[in-house]
């Protein structure tokens, strides 16, 4: 089977810096997959590379979704463009529409799916009705989906953090991806959130059919949650494999991990 | 609250105002005379002033400091009101609606005529609106549009003959394709940058009316532009005084409809979206490209249609309507009814054209109370005199999520 | 006679230049600090220029010599016009700090318009003379077709007022303070800088420039009126956004570039369209360099 996203030698140069360095990544259908590496690694500048906030210097993205026979390059389309082809992704510093409400999110989220132009919004024709009917009733299951179906008329801005960070999922799946790129997840979770949030990753993958590539700081959960790791430092590639190869790789423990071996 | 310290710092600001206001407004040199006139009771009343001002001020400001911990009741008292108001809504819309239709009949050609101009702000509030309060472009050409619309049907008219109705549509064509002329250079541009574009584009538009004599007639304008009529019956000024205000009563009917359906819209929706987070609205799949320049087109045909209407009610037309002014006075009407708001910016309109009227006889002193009406606006009532509330959604709790 | 007439343009280019400059740098500078767009700032050069008018017509029923009367002039405008100034960022924007940028920005433009009403109601909508007070140099009596005094005053005081700053802006205490501020509000409080102090130095500095430069224009131009704030004002402001908003050195290429442009196009192409060559050369400018020419390029962190 072909993997849905390959990452061919990809690099991002910023003035002189090389903050992502020939980085090359595949992911199958079904994987959960970490990405890790210390602050200021490139982690993120890859994913804005993926995701078509930047346009990568050089290398290359193909994305193959599941049952597509062909591979196509991504590499410098727009984002909007990118999130069509099946890539979703959250953001490390929450960026929700703040002062829309909770269920208007995850619908922001269909909008490229749905066909209903100024004349539909002025005539409201039949087609239109049903299109907004099914949105609603869409975007509310994922919302059941997240556990956040109290919430539907709240403000963004107004849910708690963890809510916050839940709710850039459920928004992510309202794309209708085949992979979802989350980045930093769990950042600023307690432990009950963190292992509610491992088990709704879990759901994600295994009943929305939806593969994972992940950017997390916290161990336990990469080490728990993830099929296979890739490590960077410096943007360069510096070791991949399962959590245990992981854990044991020397390369690894001395650029990365250091004295929290046990962790 | 009265205080020694408080009293001490009142007095001091007190002081502060006397010296800062003490040239201008104590001193008056007459240069043609060779005199210079002391006006001292000016110092007086500035003193005073702003001695009881600087309580109101802090305990103001003090008020809304303390006002972040209030809100959630807030919040629950203002779903009462809601739920209270919406029985008496629809008896009210229909009262509102009879005495729309009845006024002009027993009030003045003046007043009527001044009813008119508010409607007019009415519509190009909305307009303007989409831009701004949905789309969260900082627009400040907003003018030009108007003006196009005022040209396309004096310069038809003047021309060809053209009849109001066939330049009605006209007019909003070429804003609209002026909208989307405007919005493709400034594409990249986000915040203060947009601002300062787009009141250029303005400028210029109106710049080029007063000095390309031979298209636009400069500075003297365009007279005689005719009043709508239909079926070719000519209308005598009362008359067609009334006729102008029933099609603005219909085009504000018309805009809020539309601007409603808009809205609440996948269209809608996406130019909230871009006002929230242009980077996070792009990666949840949103055409920013089309989605601004829509949003710049959309909003100058409204513009466009007032500009006819303009042309057609004083039937006669010079750059000088169309000035900064003219865009920063429909940015304060939409400002200070209620960003987003169709209720909200309907009120400002009324209140921003209706209010120095009724104030006629300060009406010297109209800009000095709008300019320092906004500054307060601003500090203490961001959101506008009515806050957009949102469409909620019921869901039934189990089964199948309808 | 051709030379002649560059030359004269190119002198009148250059005034015009200094001339917004002294304003623009208001601009960027409370820009840098506070990412405002101090809106009321041509109001406060309006105001400068009508101290200084009121002051010297004052002083002068009492016989004085007109240098003194000058000097004492200009610096009656520099306070009050600095005065204005923290006052206005008391009132309008330090309450607006938190705020979204547009609700300070409507705030500022509700400030001017309450200046602008204000002086006319105190005042009066007309225009008044401005009087000469200075003699004519005469050791620029040779040159004297392509630069009057009044242009060499504004030429030189500007320079002198550059240098001042730069060195003010690299090496004093508050400059560096006023720096560390433009990076990041946050940062710079934390180690220590009283943001409030550097919110109300900047507005003073901005306001004593643009004072100085409403007295050199009006001198220059010979009337006042209540509306020159606003034209100026935009005009230094696309100044400032042309060299990239927050760049103080942008801001005086900017203004050059601005007043050359001017004074050649309405020289050389047509003089109706004298305040429509600002607005085209932001376009253009913005539309190839959205951050300006010298400014910083921002990309939001994602």
């Amino acid at each position: 089977m072909a993997p849905i996203l390959e990452v061919d030698n990809l690099s991002m140069v910023f003035g002189g810096l090389r903050a992502v360095d020939s980085l090359s990544m595949k992911i199958n259908e079904g994987e959960i997959v970490a990405l890790i590496g210390p602050n200021g690694a490139g982690k993120t500048t890859f994913f804005n590379c993926v995701t078509g906030v930047y346009v990568p210097t050089e290398g290359d993205v193909y994305i193959q979704a599941p049952g597509a026979t062909e591979r196509r390059s991504i590499k410098g389309l727009k984002p909007h463009k990118i999130t069509e082809g099946g890539l979703a992704r959250t953001f490390q510093n929450i960026r929700l529409f703040s002062n829309m409400s909770v269920l208007e999110n995850v619908m922001i989220g269909h909008h490229h799916r749905l066909n209903s132009e100024v004349f539909g919004a002025v005539f409201r024709d039949k087609k239109t009705r049903e299109e907004e009917e099914k949105v609603v009733h869409d975007s509310y299951e994922i919302l059941k989906k997240i556990g956040l179906e109290n919430h539907v008329n709240d403000l963004a801005k107004n849910l708690p953090y963890g809510a916050q960070r839940r709710l850039e999922i459920a928004r992510a799946i309202g794309t209708d991806p085949f992979l979802l790129l989350l980045d930093e997840p769990a950042a600023g979770m307690n432990p009950q959130e963190t292992k509610d949030l491992v088990d709704l990753i879990l759901r994600i993958r295994d009943n929305e059919k939806i593969s994972v590539l992940l950017i997390e700081h916290d161990m336990s959960l990469v080490m728990n949650l993830s099929e296979r790791i890739y490590v960077v430092d410096y943007g360069k590639l510096i070791a991949t494999g399962t959590p245990q190869e992981i854990k044991t790789n020397k390369e690894v423990i001395k650029a990365y991990l250091g004295e929290e071996v046990d962790a | 609250m009265f205080n020694l310290k408080e009293l001490r710092k009142s007095f001091l600001t007190s002081l502060w105002f006397m010296f800062l206001t003490f040239p201008i407004m104590v001193i008056k040199v007459n240069t043609i005379t060779d005199t210079v006139e002391w006006r001292w009771r000016n110092l007086a009343f500035v003193g005073v002033s702003a001695f009881i001002l600087s309580f109101v001020w802090r305990w103001a400001l003090d008020r809304r400091a303390k006002g972040g911990k209030a809100k959630k009741d807030g919040i629950g008292f203002k779903a009462t009101v809601l739920a209270k108001t919406n029985q008496y809504k629809l008896p009210g819309l229909i009262g509102i609606g009879l005495l729309v239709a009845i006024l002009p009949f027993f009030a003045s050609m003046y007043t009527t005529s001044v009813l008119t101009t508010a409607l007019m702000y009415v519509i190009l509030g909305l307009g303007l609106n989409v831009v701004v309060g949905l789309g969260g472009l900082l627009h400040l050409g907003y003018a030009a549009f108007y003006a196009v619309g005022a040209y396309t049907y004096a310069l038809l008219h003047y021309h060809f003959g053209i009849s109001f109705w066939v330049a009605l549509p006209l007019g909003a064509l070429f804003s609209a394709v002026l909208g989307l002329l405007i919005g493709f250079p400034v594409l990249r541009l986000r915040g203060d940058y947009l601002a300062i574009v787009t009141l250029a584009f303005g400028e210029i538009t109106r710049l080029v009316l007063e000095n390309w004599n031979d298209f636009s007639f400069g500075p003297s304008g365009i007279a005689n532009i005719a009043r709508p009529g239909i079926a070719g019956i000519k209308m005598k000024l009362p008359q067609a005084t009334i006729f102008i205000y029933f099609i603005a009563i219909a085009m504000v009917i018309l805009t809020i409809f539309l601007v409603n359906r808009l809205e609440n819209s996948r269209v809608g929706r996406a130019w909230e979206a871009m006002r929230e987070d242009e980077i996070a609205s792009q990666a949840m799949g949103i055409d920013l490209t089309k989605t601004k320049l829509l949003a710049f087109s959309i909003g100058a045909v409204w513009a466009g249609f007032v500009g006819v209407l303009f042309a057609a009610k004083t039937t006669f037309i010079n750059p000088a309507s169309f000035t900064v002014w003219e865009s920063i006075v429909v940015l304060c009407v939409v400002v200070i009814g209620g960003m987003g708001s169709i209720p909200g910016v309907v009120v400002g309109a009324l209140v921003f054209t209706l209010l120095p009227e009724l104030l006629r006889s300060v009406s010297e002193y109209r800009m000095l109370v709008f300019g320092i009406t906004l500054v307060i606006m601003m500090i203490f009532r961001p959101g506008g005199l009515i806050q957009k509330t949102r469409k909620s959604y019921k869901f039934k709790k189990e089964g199948d999520g309808e | 006679m051709k030379l002649d007439f560059f030359f004269q343009l190119l002198m009148s280019g250059l005034t015009r230049g200094s001339i917004y400059a002294l304003i623009a740098l208001g601009y960027t500078m409370v820009y840098g600090i506070v990412k405002l767009i101090n809106f009321a700032h041509g109001e406060i050069y309006m105001i400068g220029a009508f101290t200084a008018l009121i002051v010297s017509g004052v002083l002068s029923m009492y016989g004085m010599n007109p240098v003194f009367i000058f000097l004492i002039a200009i610096t009656a405008a520099i306070i009050y016009s600095a005065a204005y100034g923290v006052t206005l960022e008391k009132i309008a924007y330090a309450p607006l700090r938190k705020a979204p940028r547009l609700s300070a920005l409507i705030s500022a433009i509700g400030m001017s318009m309450f200046l602008q009403n204000y002086v006319l109601l105190a005042q009066t909508s007309d225009f008044l003379p401005f009087p000469e007070l200075l003699p004519e140099f005469g050791f620029l009596d040779p040159v004297k077709f392509i630069i009057s005094t009044n242009q060499f005053l504004i030429l030189v005081t500007t320079t002198v007022v550059m240098v001042l700053l730069t060195f003010f802006i690299k090496f004093s205490r508050t400059g560096k303070a006023m720096r560390a501020t433009s990076q990041d509000r946050d940062m710079a409080q934390l180690v220590g800088i009283n943001i409030n102090k550097v919110i109300s130095i900047t507005f003073v500095i901005g306001s004593a420039l643009a004072a100085i430069g409403g007295v050199l224009i009006s001198s220059h131009i010979g009337q006042i009126n209540f509306y020159i704030g606003f034209i100026a004002g935009i005009k230094a402001f696309v100044a400032a956004v042309l060299g990239g908003i927050g760049s103080i050195p942008g801001a005086v290429l900017g203004s050059f570039v601005l007043g050359i442009t001017e004074s050649f196009g309405t020289g050389y192409i047509s003089s109706d369209y004298e305040d429509a060559f600002a607005f085209v050369i932001l376009i253009v400018i913005l539309i190839f360099k959205p951050s300006g020419l010298l400014g910083r390029k921002v990309s939001e962190k994602v």
